[in-house]
């Protein structure tokens, strides 16, 4: 099996008034036609190795190959055969959705009747044929979001990044673009993501490694990384914070892991989810403790963090040391929750 | 996904330059398509539009009506045949400041990152700038022709001369553009670039000879303004438009003129480098 991206012991810092390590040393391989995912909080470096596999920096150490080519000594070669969408890579705003296509495919090189025919094919893949001719001013954020995608994809791109390309987004079209990218890897593009949910790519990615501070701190497949934190975690919201220290040495019996306390909030992992929850509450029950809320959700980011470094992702450090993006009209940084609880008995 | 019946040169990815020549007319093509892009968006920016239409019809009208009455030129010349040189001037040097909000905005907004990551030019982002700027204002040149016109401007030494002061007003104006797109490449968004460029263009465009005679300054500001290049490219287009000594003033315009196009086009390129290389 070929990598399609290979990368080596990479290191970047970046000088100015505070020196930041953004990546220290990382390194990781992705197969042909599979999608990789870098997970990380903000800061973690994600950004930073995107930026370098598709040529807007250079690395300071190591190398970094796409489809074998070194993106610093080939990085014309490089361009022509990548495609970058995400939080970062922008779309003209005093453009139609169609104007964009086309500019972002005649920068591409490619005929002008083939960019006019791809552009109308993208519009109508993308669910924007309708606003095709409207300018970006009046797209909402989700179908900005999918027009940036559509123009990473003009020239066909064997290898695509997406940064962070649902962060902001609201549930709805965080489904329609995750829709999007699986559609895209059947048709055999490898795709790089990264992401601060652990469900985005538990959905989209076969492999992924965890970035902390510009190091990997795990790296495997989603199923392997959840297996070694337990499948779901348990919380249990009481009326106030006498009851939660008496639910969290109840809920110490139930499986295998030591419970949180935060506030009036208590949280555990499970290995078994609904029959421990099942236990949970007889247990609560017992002990004549009755919870305001009771969740079984996903583990979420934070839980990772928490499991694999023994600390919580550390809130809203500008990521790369670089000033904090205004992003315009685009209102699409709120801290979003890491993952949608999901009911007992839920989908999972 | 559907397929098109349309061929592509490639499978997938963007096809790959072929020699010194290939590079040559796609970086052409590059910047006439960066060109393009700002041009239309010129069109649907109000501020912009603003900036290049109602601005300078406003200043023409302030100094013609409000200040003209009050200033006297001497040499028996009109106020406003003194006027309209240095407005033209004036507002191809205000003009440049779209160049730096422009520019400051792409780099903001993430889209030269965009850029970065294509197969295209790296000149052509600049050059599609300044060229975009230079079409802009040969419209704005337009405008304030007519204007002049309404409000008693008389150009006294026919169109030839005329055309050709328009035209070392548009040279300069690109000049400048490079200049402000330093400016631009600088500033960490399109408001610093902004506040960044009027302190730069307050003391050559008003500490010069565009809008009162230099008798009329003091001694020490009026070494300052004889020279600069605001005021040369003034008394050029004085000379060119309304008659007067001419070549002495035209060979320090072009001085002027080539000699910023030698200094900050490199300078800009070299900013552009460093900076979209090194952070957001």
């Amino acid at each position: 099996m070929s990598y399609a991206i290979e990368v080596a012991d990479v290191k970047k810092t970046f000088s100015g008034k505070l020196e930041v390590r953004a990546l220290d040393g990382v390194s990781f391989n992705v197969e042909q036609g599979t999608v990789f995912g870098l997970l990380g909080p903000n800061g973690s470096g994600k950004t930073t190795a995107v930026r370098i596999l598709t040529t807007i920096l250079t690395a300071d150490h190591g190398s970094a190959l796409v489809l074998g080519h070194d993106v610093k000594k080939e990085a014309g070669l490089v361009r022509s055969l990548i495609g970058l969408a995400g939080q970062y890579a922008a779309v003209d705003e005093n453009l139609t959705g169609r104007e964009n296509l086309v500019m972002v495919g005649r920068l591409n090189h490619l005929p002008k009747l083939f960019v006019s025919g791809r552009a109308t094919e993208l519009l109508e893949q993308f669910d924007l044929a309708d606003a095709g001719d409207r300018t970006l001013k009046t797209y909402s954020g989700g179908m900005r979001r999918r027009l940036d995608l559509a123009a990473a994809l003009v020239a066909r791109p064997t290898v695509l990044f997406l940064d962070e390309p649902t962060t902001g987004l609201d549930p709805q079209s965080r489904n329609d673009l995750w829709e999007v990218i699986e559609s895209l890897v059947g048709e055999g593009t490898t795709v790089l993501l990264t992401t601060q949910y652990l469900e985005e790519a538990d959905r989209l990615a076969d492999t992924l490694s965890v970035l902390d501070h510009g190091r990997v701190i795990a790296e495997g497949t989603p199923i392997q990384l959840k297996a070694e934190l337990g499948a779901t975690v348990l919380e249990v919201g009481l009326s106030d914070h006498e009851d939660a220290g008496r639910a969290a040495s109840v809920l110490e019996g139930v499986g295998a892991h030591t419970p949180n306390v935060s506030g009036r909030v208590v949280d555990v992992t499970v290995d078994n989810g609904p029959v421990d929850a099942m236990t949970a509450l007889r247990s609560l029950d017992q002990a004549g403790i009755t919870p305001t809320t009771f969740t079984l959700r996903e583990p979420s980011l934070d839980d990772v963090f928490l499991a694999l470094t023994g600390h919580r992702t550390e809130p809203e450090e500008p990521e790369d040391g670089s000033e904090p993006k205004v992003s315009s009209g685009d209102p699409d940084h709120p801290a979003q929750s890491e993952s949608t609880p999901i009911p007992v008995g839920g989908n999972r | 996904m559907t397929t098109t019946t349309i061929s592509v040169p490639s499978v997938s990815g963007a096809p790959l330059a072929t020699g010194v020549g290939g590079r040559l007319r796609w970086a052409v093509s590059d910047t006439l398509v960066i060109t393009k892009r700002n041009l239309i968006a010129y069109t649907r920016i109000p501020e912009a539009l603003f900036f290049s239409t109602v601005q300078p019809i406003m200043f023409v009208l302030l100094f013609r009506y409000v200040f003209g009455g009050a200033i006297n030129p001497g040499h028996g010349i009109s106020y406003v045949n003194f006027l309209m040189p240095g407005i033209f001037v004036q507002t191809v040097a205000f003009g440049a400041v779209q160049t730096s909000i422009g520019l400051a905005e792409d780099l903001q907004k993430g889209l030269v990152e965009r850029f970065r990551a294509l197969p295209m030019a790296r000149s052509a982002v600049l050059v599609g700038r300044t060229l975009a700027d230079l079409v802009r204002n040969v419209g704005v040149v337009i405008v304030m022709t007519g204007m002049g016109l309404l409000v008693g401007f008389r150009p006294t030494t026919g169109v030839i001369p005329y055309v050709a002061a328009v035209g070392i007003i548009l040279l300069f104006a690109y000049a400048l553009s490079w200049g402000f797109a330093l400016v631009g490449l600088s500033a960490s968004n399109s408001e610093t670039a902004q506040v960044m460029s009027f302190p730069l263009l307050f003391p050559l465009v008003f500490a010069s000879s565009a809008f009162v005679p230099l008798t009329a300054m003091p001694g020490w500001l009026r070494g300052f303004a004889t020279y600069q290049p605001v005021s040369v490219m003034v008394s050029t287009c004085r000379a060119l438009m309304i008659g007067g000594p001419t070549a002495h003033w035209l060979i320090q315009a072009l001085l002027w003129t080539v000699g910023i196009l030698i200094v900050l086009p490199p300078l800009a390129v070299w900013r552009y480098r460093t900076r979209t290389s090194r952070t957001a």
